[in-house]
């Protein structure tokens, strides 16, 4: 089985890495004045699959005899496949999928894992956000530290956002944090009260020595400031797009309408699950892919609408795969590599050259 | 933790039990851990090491059952010194090897009792930390505690968990951890030589820790007398904060500091006050845990709290003002304010604007100018620190 290793696949294509630790594709922000957004603002959105996507019925090896051979129930027919390639289909979920393949925005990136992988959810999520080797443990995420190099001392720290109330390790810097909020009406009213203002107003800072209390007090303050901005910014050129009224269509307008304004957010995140399919896997998939599904399609309609498809790349991928074998109670059980999905208007290929790493994943 | 005489006992398992950082699904022998953690907390390092190293959970978390004479599981020997004993780079790789061999047969039985297996251990010669010899794992421990650099691994991190967590003194701590050693690891008396300093009481050292979840709870329990109707919503800000008890992220513990804060928990830190107060609603939806819900998510959230998240849910607190206020009979009403803040908050007097304070201050009685300058006080980021 060939695996790509993460250094590896950020290296292939557009995707090199720069620096130790940080991708290039983020470092080719830098130079766009971070403060300023200008028309074309490019923006990376990361769409988490949490609790173990089964990448193998995700992208399904529809010639693979093992395949169908561990799997007599839970296996994707070749008929029932969306066909891309002779060798691979996909879930019959992801009509909108197959569609942006066949006009070359989606890239598909098979078997990425990590050596000696784990398979507790908690820990082998936690490699992914921070980026580690699986025995090291680190307390900043890789995006978090892209903020930590990039934004040190920003008046509007909002260049990494999550939806969601919970912010990811992914975004956490050493220094510099993401912001999280489901809605940008609710994180306005929460944080704009007159109090807090009130209270940041009055603080001492003191710059040279930075005590804890300064630190809480900065966080305070661009918080604030950051929810204002992003409240007025949302407002300003609201996406009229037509989203399903689910809780990743809601998030994914949010995320539109954001990157339709002149906010200088450069990566947005996102996730959906659960993905843990130990016991019927199949209704369980197959309803989260037609959330994701229904959800993508209208966000890349939404863009492309406003020409703005070809600045964004989605990326989504999942903590591990599911072993091939399916188990007793018609689900799958947890296991190491995974495919992931890579959507934009600029993809750099032709759709066939757009699977990299086929070989199905049998281990 | 809230209700206890035994605090600084508490406090100090508190801090074990992040040093000792362990999951296990089995209640029962987390709880024998738990034990050993109580009633090793305050006593002689060298015996709670020793306690939590013979335990099912530590043992069965570290893999030391697969940690067999033919096949080897360093995990154990690995984390026993790096974050239990000496800390990285105080050992090398050939130590972690042979240490391995020498915990070979430490296993634990379905009871959660500690069983020596004697025919998967190797008997063989191992060479760790420049001795040699037939050890086995007890060996092993007292060759860590043998090390000066274990007194000080430990002094350290206790230091920065109740003096000052980002400025260490390094010559107080070369002091602290030379007398730990010296006594034999006597963790009653480093916390005494600590807490009978002068410069314990420094202004640098005061509230210059940020308060974890758990701490931050706990003080508003302990501050405010209440009954809260669910308990089950202390799991869930324990989970919104990032801070369960129990389950810790890794073996390596919270990492604590300003790894507590980031905008959406420094919020909800500034809300929680108020939600207490006025038995608010309040939206919120805490991150999926597959490792505990096995992708069981929906069913989960039928009958569970996360369904109350999902609309919004409220802080039904149940807090005895009266019995709270009884502590400032006497006090003069010029004098009220300076002393409901020393007794909220740790930080120096005044270090919160009190013509901030006052915006929110009730003062039709003085039942309510004591319970909203309070709730004013404790939604600030000074009350944070500790």
């Amino acid at each position: 089985m060939v695996q790509i290793k993460r250094r590896q696949f950020l290296q292939a294509g557009s995707l090199a890495t720069a620096s130790f630790f940080m991708p290039k594709f983020l470092k080719a922000f830098e130079g766009q004045g971070l403060q300023m957004v200008p028309p074309g603002n490019k923006v990376l959105v990361i769409l988490q699959l949490s609790g173990g996507n089964d990448g193998l019925n995700t992208v399904v090896p529809v010639r693979n005899d093992i395949y169908y051979r561990e799997r007599p129930k839970l296996g994707i027919t070749k008929d029932k496949a969306l066909s891309l390639t002779d060798e691979a289909g996909l879930h019959p979920e992801l009509k909108a999928f197959a569609d942006l393949y066949h006009d070359g925005n989606l890239g598909i990136m098979n078997s990425v894992g990590y050596p000696n992988p784990d398979r507790s959810h908690f820990r082998s999520m936690d490699i992914w956000h921070t980026a580690s080797q699986s025995n090291e443990y680190l307390n900043s995420g890789w995006v978090g530290r892209y903020l930590d190099a990039q934004c040190k001392g920003c008046d509007k720290p909002t260049q990494a956002l999550e939806i969601d109330d919970v912010l990811s390790l992914a975004l956490k810097g050493d220094d510099v944090k993401g912001l999280a909020f489901k809605d940008p009406r609710r994180l306005y009213n929460t944080s704009h009260e007159k109090y807090y203002k009130d209270l940041v107003k009055q603080h001492q800072h003191d710059h040279e020595h930075e005590r804890p209390v300064d630190y809480l007090y900065k966080t305070m303050a661009e918080t604030v400031s950051s929810a204002d901005y992003i409240f007025q910014q949302s407002k300003l050129r609201p996406s009229g797009g037509e989203y399903p009224k689910t809780e990743l269509g809601n998030s994914f307008k949010t995320i539109s309408s954001l990157i339709f304004s002149d906010i200088n957010t450069k990566v947005y995140y996102v996730s959906l699950g659960s993905f843990d399919t130990h016991i019927n896997q199949q209704n369980q998939q197959q309803r989260l892919f037609k959330e994701m599904n229904d959800a993508i399609s209208a966000f890349t309609k939404d863009l492309k609408k406003n020409n703005r498809f070809q600045d964004v790349l989605l990326m989504t991928f999942s903590e591990f795969g599911r072993r091939v074998s399916q188990n007793g109670s018609a689900g799958t059980d947890h296991g190491t590599a995974n495919n992931m999905f890579f959507i934009g208007g600029d993809l750099p290929s032709t759709p066939q050259s757009l699977i990299s790493g086929w070989v199905p994943m049998i281990s | 933790m809230v209700s206890t005489d035994a605090q600084l006992r508490e406090k100090t398992a508190l801090f074990w039990h992040g040093h000792f950082a362990c999951r296990d699904v089995n209640i029962f022998f987390q709880q024998l851990l738990l034990d050993e953690i109580r009633n090793n907390a305050l006593g002689n390092f060298g015996d709670l090491l020793k306690a939590v190293s013979k335990s099912a959970s530590m043992l069965g978390f570290l893999n030391n059952q697969q940690n067999k004479k033919k096949h080897p599981n360093e995990n154990f020997a690995r984390e026993v010194m790096e974050l239990f004993t000496l800390g990285r780079g105080n050992y090398t790789e050939n130590d972690i090897k042979e240490a391995a061999r020498a915990f070979t047969g430490w296993a634990f039985d379905f009871k959660g009792e500690f069983v020596f297996r004697k025919f998967q251990h190797d008997k063989g010669q191992k060479t760790i930390l420049g001795k040699t010899g037939n050890f086995d794992g007890d060996d092993v421990l007292n060759i860590l505690l043998e090390q000066k650099q274990t007194a000080k691994y430990i002094t350290r991190k206790i230091y920065r968990f109740f003096v000052n967590e980002s400025k260490v003194d390094e010559a107080k701590i070369t002091w602290l951890a030379d007398r730990f050693y010296q006594g034999g690891y006597n963790i009653s008396a480093l916390l005494k030589d600590i807490f009978t300093s002068e410069w314990f009481y420094d202004e640098k050292n005061m509230a210059a820790n940020i308060k974890s979840p758990v701490d931050l709870l706990v003080g508003i329990r302990r501050l405010l007398p209440m009954e809260i109707e669910a308990e089950q919503l202390q799991l869930l800000f324990q989970r919104a904060l990032g801070q369960v008890l129990f389950y810790p992220p890794n073996v390596a513990g919270w990492p604590g500091g300003k790894n507590w804060i980031d905008s959406s928990s420094l919020m909800l830190r500034l809300r929680i006050p108020q939600l207490i107060k006025d038995d608010d609603t309040f939206e919120l939806n805490v991150k999926d845990d597959d490792d505990q819900q096995m992708g069981m998510k929906d069913n989960y959230k039928k009958k569970n709290l996360n369904s109350m998240a999902k609309t919004g849910f409220q802080v039904r607190a149940n807090v005895d003002w009266q019995k709270y206020a009884k502590q400032f009979d006497g006090v003069s009403r010029e004098h009220l304010y300076d002393v409901i803040e020393a007794v909220v908050l740790q930080t120096r007097p005044g270090a919160v604007s009190e013509q901030s304070v006052k915006t929110l201050i009730d003062s039709a009685s003085r039942e309510s100018y004591i319970k909203s300058a309070t709730v004013a006080l404790m939604s600030t980021p000074e009350y944070q620190l500790c």
